[in-house]
């Protein structure tokens, strides 16, 4: 069992970390599965979801995981919040967490935040739901599970190999410079064993990709023919004003993914995307459809890989065991 | 009443001339007398320890925001100067970035009003600009006519190059000399670091050395063209520090520059903690940058250690590093951070820390100036040896927000005489 308090990082986790992440939540989708999907692992737990920035899709699958653990989850929006009145976000934290708070989860536009909190707090964890464009490390975690179970489903390897993404050429393409998302999945995607090549025009690439261990390219039909996984990032029409992008449409026409471009796809290759998707920007809607397409397995394995990243941070190993997510 | 009488006993005196073993007697607000021994000094002297110690010129700081009026819960002109006496500084240029802004006749005076019971000597800076907005020249010649020897909108640069020129051809003829926050605010953006390694791995928007590098290039043009005093503050950066050299090189004898110890001492890694005490304009940035500003320290490129002590209330820095306010403390840890930092022979600090920025604003009739009798009694004597770790919490400025907190340093000014007046005995205040 991990030490380890908060999830701020995926370099909190290393690789280890990332396979007991893994493990876990391979017992947990197996309690989604039952009629009545809970296990009292986190009985007594109070889970604080912190969202300042909105995400109703990460908000609702974490909210998800806490209750099929049987924590209580209690909501703080920002906006109905106290920092309108001038308190400090320290004073907000540390009121909450003042409530019996074991966990918080989260959100907010500037990155450091879940590291500032975790700082601030004196015995509740913390895990980073997405702050700026420093790290997602859930996302990368469900991305990580859903490749190994469609590679294990593919190619009949077993999912709870260690370095299960071994060898896997994986093609990131798109706004990498604000992306949370893809700083989360260069590290678990790399820790795992796979090689990672970034596609973007240089304004959508970090200022410095010193010490990141990727390939860069800005021809996105050459990499396509030679990669098993493509993973597609949102790209932000608010992104525009700041001079990134000419326009969206010659992004797609540079950058997208299209039905075109998607038939240089070796067979069997998946197209990944974090969602939300902008059907026609960076992606076609057919391919968004297509068999290649994993993206709905990637929500509807969030729930597992965030109960598996709670019950580690919070439970007890004897709790799982009586809960029963292991007799089933 | 009789005169006070003050024995600094058994130091090293320090000054732009050399260094000699000497004591020193204050008489009132002047230096009486300057020997070898004078025993234990006439009747009724309060006598100071310096054995060991080096007695000098007070320090002087060109770039101190002391936040009065408007911003009294981080600082008041009475704390920050306490701070500064006890950080060993007898004078400090106060930055006009206030609420309102030192833009007028009216707000300088009020700065100097209160700052006549300082315990240092508090010189108003005034505004280029109307409210620092980089549109409206402010009225300079009834600022200067009142004192004021320093003209910036530091916080921000002078963004516009014409009025820029204007700025420094209309101040030329005052006898004063126009100081900038060299950052291009196009460039600059909304970062909150150096722009580079870190950031990129810490997804923070990131503040370029291009922003601070083509201002210099361009300030650097203006001085040239227009011939009058400017001084560049806060240099962070390799290339503008390389900028100033090639220019001095070329004989251009008008343009001065500034460190920080804060760019001299540390370096981006740090925002690796999101701790918001480390966002500051411009930020610290690479080791490779913290390297060229102390070789420029060494050749002269550097004329000036100023501390930018930039005080902020927790309400600014306890919040995310994309809302914090940008600066950090540093009156009371400055000299200690250059002695322990930078290796560089206790003269050369002090032509840095005294008398150079007491001529860079015109202080030198009072500031900076050698240790001898007649002199005005502004003088600190420095315990190079003294070990001491950094207590944010037993600091005499209002605020907190030290990066150096914890830190151990070597060498601590002890005792501080701001024109005559024992202000700090033995590192305590004295009033
Ligand atoms: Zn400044």
């Amino acid at each position: 069992m991990s030490e380890a308090r908060h999830l701020l990082s995926i370099n909190d986790l290393g690789a280890e970390g990332i396979d007991e992440v893994l493990r876990l939540a391979d017992t947990f989708v197996e309690v989604g599965r039952r009629p009545i999907p809970r296990v009292p692992a986190l009985r007594g737990k109070t889970v604080v979801l912190s969202f300042f920035e909105d995400s109703t899709r990460t908000r609702m699958s974490f909210e998800a995981a806490a209750k099929r653990l049987s924590a209580d989850v209690m909501t703080f929006a920002a906006s109905a919040s106290s920092l309108n009145k001038g308190e400090s976000l320290l004073d907000t934290v540390r009121n909450i967490e003042a409530m019996g708070v074991d966990a918080f989860v989260v959100r907010h536009a500037c990155a450091g935040v879940p590291t500032q909190v975790a700082g601030w707090l004196a015995g509740a964890s913390v895990i980073n739901a997405g702050d700026g464009a420093h790290e997602h490390p859930t996302q990368a975690l469900l991305d990580c599970f859903t490749l190994s179970r469609e590679r294990a489903g593919r190619l009949g390897v077993s999912p709870a190999r260690p370095r299960v993404l071994e060898g896997l050429q994986v093609a990131i393409v798109g706004d990498v410079r604000h992306s949370r998302v893809a700083r989360s999945d260069v590290a678990a995607f790399t820790a795992l064993g796979a090689a990672v090549t970034l596609v973007a025009p240089p304004t959508l690439l970090p200022p410095s990709l010193e010490g990141w261990p990727v390939e860069v390219s800005h021809d996105l039909s050459s990499v396509l023919v030679k990669c098993d996984v493509v993973y597609l990032l949102r790209i932000q029409a608010e992104r525009m004003r700041e001079q990134y992008l000419p326009t969206l449409r010659e992004y797609t026409a540079t950058y997208g993914l299209t039905a075109g471009r998607a038939r240089l796809l070796s067979p069997g290759a998946l197209v990944m995307h974090p969602g939300p998707v902008c059907r026609g920007v960076e992606l076609a809607a057919e391919v968004a459809d297509s068999p290649a397409s994993v993206i709905t397995a990637q929500v509807a394995n969030g729930i597992a890989v965030r109960m598996a990243v709670l019950y580690m941070l919070l439970g007890s190993g004897t709790a799982l065991a009586a809960g029963g997510a292991n007799d089933g | 009443m009789a005169e006070r009488r003050v024995l600094l006993r058994g130091g090293t005196v320090v000054d732009g001339t050399g260094s000699r073993k000497a004591d020193v007697l204050v008489v009132g607000s002047v230096i009486g007398e300057v020997a070898a021994d004078l025993g234990a000094g006439p009747r009724g002297a309060l006598v100071l320890d310096a054995e060991g110690c080096v007695v000098t010129p007070g320090l002087v700081d060109v770039h101190t925001h002391l936040r009065e009026p408007g911003g009294e819960e981080s600082e008041t002109i009475e704390s920050g100067a306490r701070a500064a006496a006890l950080g060993g500084y007898t004078a400090v240029v106060a930055m006009p970035n206030t609420t309102p802004a030192a833009d007028s006749a009216d707000v300088v005076r009020y700065v100097l009003d209160q700052a006549r019971s300082a315990c240092c000597h508090v010189q108003p800076a005034g505004c280029i600009t109307v409210g620092r907005e980089g549109k409206v020249l402010a009225p300079m010649a009834e600022m200067a006519a009142l004192g004021v020897r320093l003209f910036t909108d530091d916080g921000t640069g002078v963004q516009d190059p014409s009025l820029m020129r204007r700025a420094l051809e209309y101040a030329s003829s005052l006898g004063a000399v126009v100081a900038q926050h060299c950052e291009d605010a196009s460039l600059a953006g909304a970062g909150c670091m150096n722009e580079g390694e870190w950031s990129s791995r810490l997804g923070l928007p990131g503040r370029p050395s291009l922003s601070e590098d083509v201002m210099v290039v361009r300030d650097l043009a203006l001085a040239r063209l227009t011939g009058a005093r400017v001084h560049l503050m806060h240099l962070s950066s390799a290339r503008s520090v390389e900028a100033v050299r090639q220019a001095k090189a070329a004989g251009l004898a008008n343009v001065s520059a500034e460190a920080t110890p804060h760019h001299l001492s540390l370096t981006e890694a740090l925002l690796g903690s999101y701790d918001p005490v480390f966002k500051v304009n411009p930020p610290l940035r690479t080791p490779a940058d913290v390297e060229a500003l102390r070789h420029g320290l060494s050749d002269g490129t550097i004329d000036v250690i100023g501390t930018d002590h930039a005080p902020h209330p927790p309400e600014a820095k306890q919040v995310p590093m994309c809302e914090a306010a940008p600066g950090m403390i540093g009156l009371e840890t400055a000299l200690s951070v250059v002695l322990t930092d930078l290796g560089l022979p206790i003269e050369r600090v002090l032509a840095l820390m005294s008398w150079q920025p007491a001529r860079l604003v015109g202080l030198t009739e009072s500031q900076g100036g050698p240790i001898v009798p007649g002199a005005a009694a502004n003088i600190c004597v420095i315990d190079l040896a003294r070990r001491w770790t950094v207590d944010p919490a037993r600091l005499a400025s209002r605020s907190r927000n030290t990066p150096f907190a914890g830190r151990a340093l070597t060498g601590r000014s002890r005792h501080t005489l701001y024109a005559g007046e024992p202000v700090v005995v033995g590192e305590e205040a004295q009033r």
